[in-house]
């Protein structure tokens, strides 16, 4: 038996399709006023009636394909009966038996590669936002946003595979990963993306942590309840099951403690939908699958002959690996895979921006420079990071801080000059100390203003002394 | 009682405007209580315009009354019930939109038994509505304004809604004339839930072409409700001919056990008349019907339970004086804005739904439904249509059954299958008993309106020639 044993439910919001789940509202009220992106249906008003969406059916039956799930014959909504402010009808309409998809599984790369039971896969609609005045225990009032009402929800269940909260993580990520490349999934918006983990240790009762909303926080909030539960077994207290609320801001989970029994939600079909075949869908879904982030892993270190290592991070992002793609037709893949996967992905981590942010022909050409050897790596970096942070083109750059690399006789040149106003240095490296050469190399780099090759600027000194 | 072609003639005489004044004039005089809110100046406002420009649509310039359970945009909408205080839909319902495109004048809204739960029209809000043939019985329910409205001859046509008889039982009630379609034929988009698998809107009138011809207006697809059929558009008001001949009628003996005397004759009387004109009976039996109104009650309150969840207080309806915690305002709403029978049925619902229970009750309620669908398919495989009393009894007295709820639950024994099943029934008046009215329904085929109305039609045809 492991240590620790680890279940998630991912809550993703299917939010780059167009329309909410069971009505015509769009989607894209990110940047929206509150409550400008409402209709009778999704602010419950009385006698409207849901109307499924079939886009989403069909977008929910890619992402269990992608998953490998099994998809049902049939099915059908139920609904989830409870009181909460964010909820206008009093249920939630969601799924329950007959789910879309069952039996899938995901296949994680971390220390070698693990494979990731999922249970089922179902589709829900989203509640309305909540936002309280001031701490939500001291909370004075608080305002409903219903623009995220309705929104279409697909939640991912996993059987109890995940052995650790690295693990946790890795599979967020690849899931976000999938979503991406189905092209039905923003992570970087609100509400994208919310996590219960169910999580016990040996020996231990099991906890279920709510109301996770990043990727860090699930690994952070599991790595804290390892922590409290491994304390609490070495005082000899015993670890009761308990439904816990992840504080994002302490990065610790809080015991709930209501008082209520387990809750009851009355599940019962939605008499206002009708149940739907899906299966006579799947096969046509299937061919117009995309290639998922494994096979094109796969694919780059076949064709492009690039490293796992690479391939794995120009594969982690749709975006990134069509720019790889881009430029790697123009230029060697394995130097764009270098320049992309190590330098362009860290500069652009190191600014939180995505890769939309770069132009592939920009970096083609920069990497044609390099290859035509104008201008040096060095400079091929500070190019990048200008582009980044002040915009231009490459060409511009080089011309404006002077890239440019340095002819040999220019440096033949400022060799020369070194040498003869650093008589002591000249003396020092005749006598054999190393360090002399390093300064000497420095006073040329600087007579050159960093631009020459230094390895040019070595050779020369060491041929003229 | 006012017919459409009545009104037409009128209409002809003088205008849109004077004959829709009238009616307001009598409405305003009126001790029937039939409307929680009236809409006169938009209704006359329209009636100008109709005189103004010509009356355009199946239904130009006809006056209608509409159940206050059915969406109305900047109307208010109630239910009968307190908790919708000062809610006015911001839309209309998808029969609203029909009624609005064929020229009909919304005269107002119609009392109800709140949310539609019960047969008598005593639980609104508002007070009981009265029955025009004594003032001191019900009107049936839970339609009760919009049949005693057309009975008293106040309006000619009115909208109701059936979930288990709330069309027929104050149409038998009150002596006109009310249908229930098919479960799908006409959309709900708009009707406030009471119990979504069950109910439909309905018409009623004082005749059967009166009838035919708004079920022509409302019904058709809808693609805002997914329980909306697609069915081949034919006018119904083209089926009405006067011949039985074909027709084979069954007669379930299980509807006629309990039924008083009276009723029982009135209804026999009628189907022997039919039996003159050339159709043909024979008795059958639903063998499931003792198990239809606990079914019914079921998987009504328990879809109850779940509709009648958004009223709390947040998005429109009643507010308390005093904001507090959210666990409060909302139990405190619903304690305040709920009447007795809501509340009975909210918590049976939800007892009905809960775990331990659900397989009890609801799914066995369920698999009693199908058993009862299977009872109407059976039976049809040998007849076209089936006759039988609407009502056990004649309208009873305001507050004789109000403070025993099974026993008023018992009075829809006969309306409740027919919406388990969801196949079609008209009720029409076929008689008196001590100088009430007694109702007969004809239960046809799914789909099969065509059949039941050209059956009324012909049978109104005759009696009205006998009388």
């Amino acid at each position: 038996m492991k240590d620790v044993i680890i279940g998630l439910e991912v809550h993703v919001q299917l939010n780059k399709l167009n329309s909410k789940l069971f009505c015509g509202c769009s989607t894209k009220y990110h940047d929206s006023e509150p409550n400008t992106y409402t209709c009778p249906v999704c602010l419950g008003l009385p006698g409207a009636l849901p109307v499924l969406n079939r886009a989403i059916v069909e977008a929910a039956i890619k992402v269990a394909l992608a998953l490998n799930c099994e998809i049902a014959e049939q099915t059908l909504f139920y609904r989830k009966n409870y009181y909460y402010p964010d909820l206008p009808k009093g249920f939630q309409i969601s799924q329950y038996d007959y789910p879309i998809a069952t039996n899938g599984k995901l296949v994680i790369e971390g220390d070698g590669e693990r494979q990731i039971r999922i249970k089922r896969v179902h589709m829900e609609e989203d509640p309305a936002r909540l936002v309280h005045k001031g701490p939500i225990e001291r909370s004075k009032y608080s305002l409903i946003d219903y623009n995220r009402s309705g929104m279409p929800l697909l939640e991912v269940v996993t059987e109890p595979d995940l052995g650790s909260p690295k693990e946790a993580r890795q599979f967020l990520n690849k899931l976000r990963n999938i979503l991406e490349y189905l092209d039905v999934f923003d992570g970087s918006l609100e509400g994208a993306l919310r996590v219960d983990a169910n999580i016990s240790l040996a020996g231990g009762a099991r906890t279920e942590v709510k109301n996770i909303s990043s990727y860090k926080g699930v690994e952070k909030a599991l790595s804290f309840e390892i922590v409290r539960q491994k304390n609490l077994m070495r005082r000899g207290i015993k670890v009761v099951q308990e439904t816990r609320h992840y504080d994002e801001a302490r990065g610790v989970t809080i015991s709930l403690r209501t008082k209520e029994e387990e809750k009851d939600y009355r599940y019962f079909p939605e008499p206002d939908l009708v149940p739907f075949k899906v299966k006579d869908k799947v096969a046509e879904i299937r061919k117009c699958l995309p290639e998922l982030p494994d096979a094109k892993r796969r694919r780059f270190v076949k064709r492009y002959n690039i490293s796992e290592h690479h391939a794995k991070v120009l594969t982690s992002e749709l975006g990134l690996a069509n720019f790889f793609e881009n430029v790697a037709a123009k230029v060697g893949a394995n130097q764009a895979a270098t320049w992309i996967a190590d330098v362009l992905k860290g500069e652009l981590n190191y600014r939180d921006l995505d890769i939309s942010a770069f132009s592939p022909e920009h970096m083609i050409q920069i990497l044609h420079m390099l290859e035509e050897k104008n201008i040096t790596e060095k400079g091929a970096v500070q190019v990048i990071r200008t582009l980044l942070d002040k915009g231009g083109t490459p060409a511009e750059i080089v011309k404006q801080k002077g890239l440019l690399k340095v002819d040999e006789d220019v440096i033949a040149k400022a060799v020369d000059e070194a040498i003869k106003e650093n008589p002591a240095a000249v003396k020092d490296y005749h006598a054999g100390k190393n360090e002399a050469l390093h300064f000497l190399v420095g006073q040329v780099m600087k007579k050159t203003s960093g631009k020459a090759d230094p390895n040019v600027v070595n050779k020369l000194l060491r041929e003229k002394l | 009682m006012t017919s459409i072609s009545e009104i037409k003639k009128r209409m002809k005489e003088t205008s849109a405007e004077e004959v829709v004044q009238s009616l307001f004039d009598k409405i305003e005089r009126s001790k029937l209580n039939a409307f929680i809110t009236l809409t006169k100046e938009q209704a006359l406002k329209e009636a100008r315009k109709a005189d103004k420009n010509g009356a355009k649509g199946a239904l130009a310039a006809i006056p209608i009354a509409v159940k206050d359970n059915i969406s109305t945009r900047g109307i208010r909408t109630t239910c009968a019930s307190k908790i919708l205080k000062g809610y006015v839909p911001p839309y209309d319902a998808h029969v609203i939109g029909r009624l609005k495109a064929e020229g009909a004048i919304i005269i107002g809204k119609t009392n109800m038994d709140e949310f539609a739960m019960g047969s008598s029209t005593e639980t609104s809000f508002f007070g009981p509505t009265r029955n025009p043939h004594d003032l001191s019985r019900v009107p049936g329910g839970s339609s009760g304004g919009s049949a005693a409205t057309v009975a008293g001859g106040e309006v000619p046509i009115a909208l109701g809604s059936d979930t288990g008889g709330s069309v027929r039982c104050p149409a038998s009630f009150c002596g006109v004339v009310g249908l229930k379609p098919t479960y799908g034929l006409v959309s709900r988009y708009g009707l406030i839930s009471y119990a979504n698998s069950l109910e439909q809107i309905g018409p009623l009138g004082c005749s059967v072409e009166d009838v035919a011809l708004l079920l022509d207006v409302i019904a058709g697809h809808d693609p805002r409700d997914s329980t909306s059929h697609v069915v081949k558009k034919k006018r119904y008001i083209d089926e009405l001919e006067d011949d039985v001949s074909d027709i084979k009628i069954g007669v379930p003996k299980e509807y006629f056990e309990g039924v008083d005397k009276g009723v029982e004759k009135a209804v026999w009387d009628g189907i022997k008349l039919l039996e003159d004109m050339g159709a043909s009976y024979s008795e059958i039996g639903l063998s499931h019907t003792k198990y239809a109104l606990a079914s019914y009650y079921i998987i009504a309150m328990s879809e109850a339970s779940s509709n009648l969840a958004r009223f709390d207080g947040v998005r429109y309806g009643l507010r308390l004086k005093k904001d507090k915690d959210w666990h409060t305002t909302f139990s405190e709403i619903r304690a305040d804005g709920f009447g007795e029978e809501v509340k009975r049925r909210i918590l049976l619902g939800t007892y009905a739904l809960s775990a331990g229970y659900y397989g009890r009750y609801y799914l066995k309620a369920l698999k009693v439904r199908t058993l009862i669908k299977q009872d109407f398919e059976n039976a049809f495989k040998k007849v076209d249509v089936l006759i039988a009393p609407t009502m056990p009894f004649t309208a009873f007295k305001i507050g004789e059954k109000i403070d025993d709820p099974l026993s008023l639950y018992m009075a829809d024994v006969n309306t409740v299958p027919i919406n388990l099943a969801g196949v079609p029934s008209i009720s029409i008046p076929c008689g008196f008993a001590n100088g009430l009215p007694i109702g007969m329904q004809i239960i046809g085929k799914h789909f099969d309106e065509g059949a039941i109305l050209r059956m009324a039609y012909t049978f109104e045809k005759h009696v009205e020639a006998t009388e």
